[in-house]
């Protein structure tokens, strides 16, 4: 038995079900548990998924948006972990690469993606 | 207290979750199943103990046959000191020995490292790497005095045969124990390389 048949059930049991398939240049809305102080609220956080890492339960996934004040942000996410309650996609976008580092040098118009058409 | 002592296999490190979603580094084990190939008696042998034995054997010799009986062809046979109560040879246990959250000791043969200089095997910093410097990068610096005493005193570092001796951690966290998978996860790293042979027993710090 190897490291990954024995853990395949264990993996299973920890899979994150809420999340669907998406991809880079997806607009997605993750909604996020946040803990404050003894209290847990939902946080949104919406964006497009610049690099997503496909790891097992180790996987991750990062996503940018642009802030109020023009600062892009960006916050990865653990696919798996349960402080993720949920993500929604908004958008498919066509890109022709995995890691959208681009986008962090461009502004605006320039910064758009293209819609994928419908599959 | 009843018995709790395993021998293993490593099988590799991942990560789990915990409820909360802090992420916890684990070492995944293949936890017995260990069979009860002996059990030591004070009348017998002058102390308490309990042989168990693990893993698959192709072939064995006439000695280990008649020791083992009809327990299967075992690889290891390990003993472990401690109250034998509630034991029978012939008995199978597996990790349910262990509860999830309690700590546990684990012994192995870590990694053979060869003859490793003194950087590798004693954290040295080493020499500077610039200003001059000429094979003293990895040095390890002066070994002593001169003509007092003359001589390089005993226990002093050096570099020499490091790895393959056998180490203990203490006091890991049992994060999952899953008898009908026969796995346990365990909070952090364990020595040895993977598919080698762990020694597990509860802890003997007190928590």
């Amino acid at each position: 038995m190897d490291l990954s048949t024995a853990l395949q059930g264990i993996v299973e049991a920890t899979t994150n079900e809420r999340i669907p398939q998406f991809s880079s240049g997806d607009t997605v809305r993750v909604s996020a548990k946040v803990v404050e102080g003894d209290r847990e609220r939902i946080q949104d956080f919406e964006g497009v998924v610049i690099r997503m890492r496909k790891a097992g339960v180790s996987s991750n996934f990062t996503v940018r948006r642009i802030a109020s004040n023009g600062v892009g942000v960006e916050r990865t996410f653990l696919m798996h972990s349960p402080r993720v309650d949920k993500v929604e996609v908004k958008r498919r976008g066509k890109v022709r690469r995995a890691n959208l580092y681009y986008l962090r040098g461009l502004t605006g118009k320039a910064a758009r993606i293209k819609e994928a058409p419908r599959t | 207290m009843s018995f709790s002592g395993l021998l293993g296999r490593k099988l590799g490190m991942t990560q789990t979750f915990r409820p909360d979603g802090t992420v916890e580094p684990v070492t995944v084990i293949q936890a017995g199943p260990c069979v009860v190939t002996q059990i030591r008696t004070i009348t017998n042998d002058g102390y308490e103990a309990v042989q168990l034995g693990f893993g698959e054997k192709k072939h064995l010799n006439k000695p280990e046959r008649g020791h083992l009986q009809d327990n299967g062809a075992l690889r290891y046979l390990r003993e472990f000191r401690g109250s034998v109560e509630g034991l029978e040879v012939g008995q199978r246990i597996g990790p349910e020995v262990f509860e999830e959250g309690s700590r546990v000791d684990v012994s192995a043969t870590s990694k053979g490292r060869g003859f490793a200089g003194v950087v590798k095997r004693h954290g040295f910093h080493g020499g500077p790497k610039t200003h001059g410097q000429s094979d003293r990068h990895r040095a390890p610096g002066s070994i002593g005095s001169g003509t007092t005493p003359g001589r390089v005193l005993p226990g002093l570092k050096m570099a020499g045969h490091m790895g393959g001796e056998r180490v203990t951690v203490q006091s890991l966290e049992v994060i999952k124990s899953d008898p009908a998978r026969g796995l346990l996860l365990v909070k952090g790293s364990v020595p040895g390389a993977r598919n080698g042979l762990l020694y597990i027993r509860s802890s003997a710090q007190a928590k």
